[in-house]
């Protein structure tokens, strides 16, 4: 994955030109192209907005971490790297991954019958990676945490954390679009890939 | 002002899934309809969508929100073959159930039950959950969207195998797969930027 790769879900999945999967995707061709205009849109932003190349690679790794997908992990690493983000940093989030994944979905209903499908489940507080990170980083891992394992217990503190640590009002849009589409584009390339017979 | 959570007015939290048509509520201020730019006007693709306060939230965005509503649009909307619209409506209305989106699940379901006309079955995915047998075809779809939304991801081969076994063809089998995946990126702005209230009793 590099910034002038025709198609990342293509680049993740290892869809060749002309094989099953690739014709299967051209069927749905807005899809495949905007799922790539997503990516381009959230990750090589035209106009770079409040959220920092560092962070936007360091988030993408995270949530790939998260999910267990080290390819794809991998992946956003690099890009992490070639962003000139320092190692200190790039360990940093390796071990963040290590001490926030778990399972889900879990969480939370508003009080009444759907109480009883209530899922507990850890609220996570990044520990070591704290300095390495900074504040600024810490308080986006705290929230896509949420965001990817219980995200039916978001709530406005969770917001106000973020704006308490610098985030402005469209930097968490930013925010929580990169940790939205991520979740689909992992689920798409596992997907894929196990419909291709190669999980 | 822009850079504070908002605090909802009164209203009524819905405490149950429901096919019923629901509103939502954000906590971060979206842009004012009066101050978007050509930009953001087009990011909103349906012109219409300016008097929704979600999409004028995401259009603080617009590069990301213009692509995500292109690709939700092809999913969703593509009529070329592949999985029938009623059947990507229920994989989008499994996942927003097992993750937990009242919202999301409203639409959908609604959705779901229109183009498939089988609301009772459809009612009964919101009450009981995604365990409830709604007939193999649809066990197959919903087992599928549930396995490839849990994180880290259950979907395998005998998600597949079994999706192959009711009958999908390949292209079908994307279009679950399409389905659920897109939820799972609409499920997390929904819960996480607003909430859902329901209209008011008479």
């Amino acid at each position: 994955m590099s910034a002038t790769d025709a198609d990342v879900i293509d680049a993740l999945v290892g869809i060749t030109p002309g094989s099953a999967l690739d014709a299967i995707r051209a069927r749905r061709p807005e899809a495949r192209a905007h799922a790539e205009a997503t990516y381009r849109a959230l990750f090589t932003p035209g106009v770079p907005g409040g959220v920092t190349a560092h962070e936007r690679f360091a988030v993408g790794t995270f949530v790939a971490g998260l999910h267990g997908a080290m390819a794809i992990a991998a992946a956003y690493a690099r890009r992490l790297a070639e962003s000139g983000a320092p190692a200190a940093l790039r360990d940093a989030v390796d071990a963040a991954v290590k001490e926030a994944v778990t399972h889900g979905p879990y969480g939370s209903y508003p009080a009444g019958p759907l109480s009883r499908e209530d899922t507990a489940g850890p609220i996570y507080r990044v520990g070591a990676a704290r300095g390495a990170l900074g504040a600024r980083l810490a308080a986006a891992f705290e929230h896509t945490h949420m965001l990817v394992f219980h995200p039916r217990d978001a709530a406005p503190p969770s917001l106000q954390a973020l704006l308490d640590a610098g985030w402005s009002t469209t930097d968490i849009v930013t925010l929580s679009q990169i940790v939205a589409f991520l979740s689909f584009q992992i689920r798409v390339v596992i997907g894929l890939r196990a419909l291709a017979g190669r999980p | 002002m822009s850079e504070a959570v908002l605090k909802p007015p009164p209203h009524t939290q819905p405490k149950a899934f429901t096919r019923a048509q629901l509103e939502w509520l954000p906590w971060l201020e979206p842009l004012a309809a009066e101050a978007l730019t050509p930009r953001h006007i087009a990011s909103l693709v349906d012109a219409a969508r300016v008097k929704s306060p979600y999409f004028r939230l995401l259009a603080r965005d617009p590069g990301a929100l213009e692509a995500r509503t292109r690709t939700d649009k092809d999913i969703f909307y593509n009529p070329d073959a592949g999985l029938p619209r009623a059947e990507r409506e229920l994989a989008a209305a499994a996942t927003s159930r097992f993750n937990g989106c009242l919202y999301c699940a409203s639409v959908h379901a609604r959705h779901a039950a229109t183009y498939s006309k089988r609301e009772d079955d459809v009612d009964r995915l919101l009450e009981t959950g995604v365990a409830t047998d709604l007939g193999e075809r649809w066990n197959a779809i919903v087992a599928a969207s549930v396995a490839l939304t849990a994180t880290p991801s259950a979907f395998g081969p005998e998600h597949v195998e079994r999706l192959r076994r009711a009958g999908l063809d390949d292209l079908a089998i994307s279009d679950v797969i399409h389905a659920a995946a897109f939820f799972n990126w609409a499920n997390r702005l929904m819960l996480s930027l607003g909430e859902p209230a329901a209209p008011a009793t008479p």
